[in-house]
């Protein structure tokens, strides 16, 4: 810039651009528009889900855009560079102007500039410039006394210059603030990104196999990963984010998980997450011992730990499997580890059991009965502050996917403890095939021990033509010295039982509603039905005697409760048809392993951004509550001419301007008084 | 009789100079954290300390500077004080005690804060169409008695939360029912202020409609939502952040909600509708860029804060989550309007429009995210 007036080359009139408000305006106009775009946008979603929700065309037109990452995009970071450029120029070409205006008093103001400033008024007589001079230093002015070639004295005064220097304070504050983000934004793991020295992982391995051109080492400037430990277990990597994979940076030292705590409120609400951690460093060995929780992160060479989510890390579980396909009514238990798959033959078939996460609580809010409310019964409602939450804990639950060679699987959400409903006690099994679908609940009726044993005998025994003769022959028995049936008719009766027992063994309540569907004429189905119905009811208890005595038990006198339970056991035998398993798992034990999921990070420009804040807020300060005030008395022997000015006009200046009037009118006085 | 007081106030800042009655107020307000101190400091961190500490000075500061926040900030405790007394430590009295169940439970003071707020609506109103100084002075004290009764529901409910509890307790501003509570309260004190300060009532009726908006908010979330209830933290907010981010940032709405009414006003004179009954567009103008200014200086330090708490409990100071976004969509707009209006010189009409505009996407900011985008401001989980 060595020519400073009316020059109009191009470096100059782009140096006059981005130095300009207008142009620094909309960079924050784009800056805005297209941060709303990040808040609508989900951000960092796996791509499948954009592509899905999309269509290939769009997606691959946003992923061009870098609209899934917004805020780290190539365009993105230029707008926060020019922004960065354009408050620098602005500082650079306003600065110095300030500052000669900061340092002036503009003692050499002219008469008619001062008569001609909107506060400006002639004062009859003379005072004393030292006098003045004095009063006004005491009221916080600075004064600088000028002797005009007339002889006339001028006193300049000013106070408040630090209002420019909020100018300063705060643009200074916005490039600091930009620069430590840019920072924190690790520029340099951007550039080799892109230059495909670094290429993301977007291959589920494990972490030991991912190759060197996805790995970060421990001198990286900046990150931001997380990483779920096991208790008893160790890490010594963190996992970052990065497009459509992700990036394995090496950690300075290992942390190991001793132990994970949950803690809930009596409503179920979560109260406290914490990690009792110890990391111990690498280069030296040095453990330092620590528990931290939300809010309350531990920081160790720099990098911050931090308590970010929780869940099972892999539990030991002992299961029973129930052959639901040929049942037997004896279980298989197995073994097997939350969150971790194993193969499961079953018979000729073989099937990948994956396992997902074992929730030892399920806090469940059962609300309450909506009464009808008068308006006494609201006002009520409204005043009471505090609410008992009508909550019970369901207990453990696991999840599991039975998988089968070609890949379907059917989803499973057991829970461990006996769940009572209308008064019994079931065991209850979730089960869907689709993700996306709801769970279709299968309730198993359990005897009087909470066993189920009972039940999938019965199931066995209804599944077990050897045992039909036995039992038609008991029913029919039954009928006939109840007078049912007549002994004519026992033959049929007893061939009716088998074949009904066949039926329904053979697909439940469905097979016999498609084979009435099929064969009966319409006006008879309702009839035919309700016999078979009958039926079934009269045959379930032999059906258990049969059972009970095949397994050595004493049978029982069916009551209401036991009756209940054998309707319970026909809905739910007829339900396992529709399990699409050969094979109900039930979970009888396990260990519990909890996972604590941390995020470490680190941010060498956290402090620019704290110390860009802090100059900011002064900053702000200072330009919007310290009024810049200059204030001129010029003495002309027999008058006097005061003259103010401000920054802002506003009513504090009129104030301030009269009372300066009243003073000096005070001090015409004083001084012919002395 | 404020207004012509403070009008009429040296040049120097009066609070520098406190009187008599300036350091009896600051002596109660010592005594009172004092108290607080000695009675609750068990529950305290050191920042907790350090918090209760410096709202000891800021509150004394506030009371030199703003002389009816002597009498308002004392009466206040002394109403939540009653409402302590007569608890007797048993929550269940709220619905027994006569003056608790009428008057002075926190949800009955707060719902009491609801009614005057609406009355003095009116009354402002009344007052303008009137053109009766008398009605608009009513509303005054209308507004003043709801902010009484507003700040003693507030603290009431601060002590309710440790009836249920001890584990429970908690400042109340950390859900939408109480921050909206805090909203109404700012508001309508920040408007007292400036009020008092440039002598113009009439500007009541137009502050008070957004009051009044918030008021209906608050009572259907109350009733139809049960959303009055006293929920504990979860693991994310138990911290003394909330204690200092949250209200900073309700300065911060609150002055730009202001602003934005004034600028309805503002834009209703230039046009000539009740221009006789309002005061000038100057006024306004003014009250306006200052309810913006010390908004912004506000929402600066709160989103500042913010990061602060978010670098404690999110693992970085920002993370572009939605509400850390549309914060600096707000900061940006009226970093431009202050902008334009100081270096551009700007007046009247469009910087009018552009803070009501502006009180839409601080609404977004402040309601729209939580209900249309999901986030970590959200605390669906941990």
């Amino acid at each position: 810039m060595s020519s400073k007036k009316r020059n109009t080359t191009l470096p100059y009139r782009l140096y006059e651009l981005f130095s300009s408000m207008r142009f620094a305006i909309g960079l924050l106009t784009i800056l805005a528009i297209a941060s709303v775009i990040g808040t609508v946008l989900k951000q960092n979603e796996p791509y499948p889900n954009y592509a899905f929700e999309f269509g290939q065309f769009w997606f691959q037109f946003f992923e061009l855009l870098g609209l899934y990452d917004v805020y780290h995009s190539g365009w993105f970071l230029t707008i926060l560079a020019f922004l960065v450029l354009s408050t620098t120029l602005c500082i650079v070409r306003n600065g110095p102007g300030f500052v000669r205006e900061m340092k002036g008093y503009r003692e050499k103001a002219s008469d008619t500039s001062l008569a001609l400033m909107q506060h400006s008024c002639e004062v009859v007589g003379d005072a004393d410039p030292a006098a003045v001079s004095r009063r006004l230093q005491g009221e916080g002015f600075s004064v600088r006394e000028h002797r005009r070639e007339d002889g006339s004295v001028v006193l300049a005064a000013k106070k408040g210059a630090a209002n420019k220097l909020g100018y300063f304070f705060a643009h200074i504050a916005m490039v600091v603030i930009c620069i430590g983000g840019l920072l924190d934004g690790n520029l340099p793991l951007k550039i080799a990104e892109l230059a495909g020295r670094i290429v993301p992982e977007t291959r589920d391995i494990p972490q030991s196999q991912v190759p060197a051109q996805s790995r970060l080492d421990t001198d990286n400037l900046s990150f931001r990963g997380n990483v779920t430990v096991g208790e008893g277990r160790s890490a010594d990597v963190v996992f970052l984010n990065a497009g459509n994979g992700y990036l394995v940076q090496e950690l300075p030292f290992i942390v190991t998980l001793k132990k994970f705590h949950v803690d809930y409120y009596s409503n179920g609400m979560p109260k406290l997450f914490a990690s009792d951690l110890v990391v111990t460093d690498k280069a030296t060995g040095k453990a330092t011992e620590a528990t931290i929780e939300v809010n309350k992160p531990l920081i160790v060479d720099g990098v911050a730990i931090y308590q970010a989510s929780f869940g099972d890390g892999g539990s030991p579980l002992t299961l029973n499997a129930w052959n639901v396909a040929r049942p037997d009514g004896k279980p298989v238990p197995i073994k097997g580890v939350s969150m971790a798959s194993q193969p499961l033959r079953f018979g000729e078939q073989a099937f990948r059991l994956e396992f997902g996460e074992l929730k030892v609580f399920n806090i469940e809010d059962i609300g309450e009965t909506p009464g009808t409310a008068d308006f006494g019964q609201k006002m009520k409602d409204v005043r009471e502050v505090r609410k008992e939450k009508h909550v019970r804990n369901l207990g453990p639950s696991i999840t599991y996917k039975l998988r089968d060679e070609q890949g379907q699987a059917r989803e499973f959400h057991h829970y461990m403890a006996p769940i009572a409903q209308d008064g019994r006690q079931y065991l209850i099994t979730g089960v869907r095939a689709e993700v996306g679908q709801p769970f279709q609940y299968l309730r198993l009726p359990l005897d009087e021990g909470m066993a189920v044993d009972r039940f999938m005998r019965l199931n066995a025994a209804l599944a077990n033509p050897a045992l039909y003769d036995e039992i038609a022959r008991r029913t029919a028995a039954q009928a006939l010295s109840g007078g049912a049936i007549s002994p004519e008719l026992t033959r049929q009766f007893e061939d009716s039982v088998k074949w009904v027992l066949a039926r329904f063994a053979d697909g439940g309540f469905p097979a016999l509603e498609s084979f009435i569907d099929d064969k009966v004429p319409a006006d008879k189905r309702q009839a035919i039905a309700q016999t078979y119905i009958k039926i079934l009811q009269g045959t379930v208890p032999v059906v258990m005697d049969v059972a009970d005595s095949q397994a050595g038990v004493a049978p029982t006198p069916v009551d209401e409760a036991k009756y209940r339970f054998l309707l319970d056991t026909l809905v739910a035998s007829s339900a396992l048809h529709e399990l699409g398993a050969p094979v109900l798992l039930q979970l009888t034990g396990f260990e519990q392993v909890q996972a604590s999921g941390l995020q470490l990070t680190r941010s060498p420009g956290k402090d620019l951004v704290y110390l860009g804040s802090l100059l900011l807020i002064i900053g702000i300060i200072l330009m919007f509550y310290v009024r810049e005030v200059r204030l001129w008395v010029v003495f002309h022997g027999a008058r006097m001419r005061l003259a103010m000015t401000s920054n802002r006009h506003n009513r504090d200046l009129d104030r301030d301007f009269e009372h300066q009037h009243a003073a000096l009118q005070q001090q015409v006085g004083a001084s012919h008084a002395s | 009789m404020q207004a012509s007081h403070s009008l009429h106030l040296s040049p120097r800042a009066s609070w520098l100079k406190p009187g008599p009655l300036d350091w009896a107020y600051a002596v109660v307000v010592l005594i009172a954290c004092a108290v607080a101190f000695w009675q609750y400091d068990h529950f305290m961190d050191v920042y907790e300390e350090a918090i209760l500490a410096g709202s000891a000075l800021g509150l004394i500061g506030l009371g030199w500077f703003w002389k009816d926040w002597r009498w308002y900030f004392p009466l206040s405790g002394l109403v939540s004080l009653a409402a302590i007394g007569i608890y007797d430590h048993e929550l269940a009295r709220a619905q027994e005690a006569f003056w608790l169940k009428y008057l002075l439970s926190s949800q009955s003071s707060i719902m009491w804060m609801c009614t005057l707020f609406v009355l003095a609506t009116g009354m402002y109103w009344a007052g303008v169409l009137a053109r009766s100084a008398l009605l608009q002075k009513m509303g005054s004290g209308l507004t003043w008695a709801a902010s009484v009764m507003g700040l003693a529901g507030l603290f009431t409910r601060w002590y309710e939360s440790y009836l249920i509890g001890p584990d429970i307790g908690h400042i109340p501003v950390s859900n939408l029912y109480e921050v909206f509570v805090l909203f109404c309260l700012i508001t309508a004190l920040m408007y007292l202020y400036y009020e008092a300060r440039f002598a113009a009532r009439q500007m009541g009726a137009f502050v008070l409609l957004i009051i009044s908006a918030a008021v209906a908010f608050i009572v259907w979330y109350a009733f139809d939502r049960q959303a009055h209830e006293i929920q504990p933290l979860i693991p994310a907010l138990q911290s003394w952040w909330m204690k200092i981010h949250v209200p900073a940032n309700f300065v911060g709405y609150g002055a730009f909600a202001i602003a934005a009414m004034l600028g309805i006003a503002e834009l209703m004179v230039m046009r000539g509708w009740l221009a006789d009954r309002l005061p000038s567009p100057e006024v306004l103008d003014e009250v306006m860029y200052k309810a913006i200014a010390i908004g912004f200086l506000f929402f600066t330090i709160a989103t500042v804060l913010g990061a602060m708490w978010a670098a404690d409990a999110w693992g970085g100071y920002w993370s572009w989550d939605p509400k850390e976004t549309w914060a600096l969509i707000v900061w940006l707009n009226y970093a431009a309007w202050l902008h334009v209006r100081l270096v551009k010189g700007w007046r009247g009409k469009p910087l009018a429009w552009w803070a009501v505009v502006g009180l839409f996407v601080t609404t977004f900011a402040f309601v729209g995210v939580n209900m249309f985008l999901s986030g970590l401001h959200s605390y669906g989980g941990l």
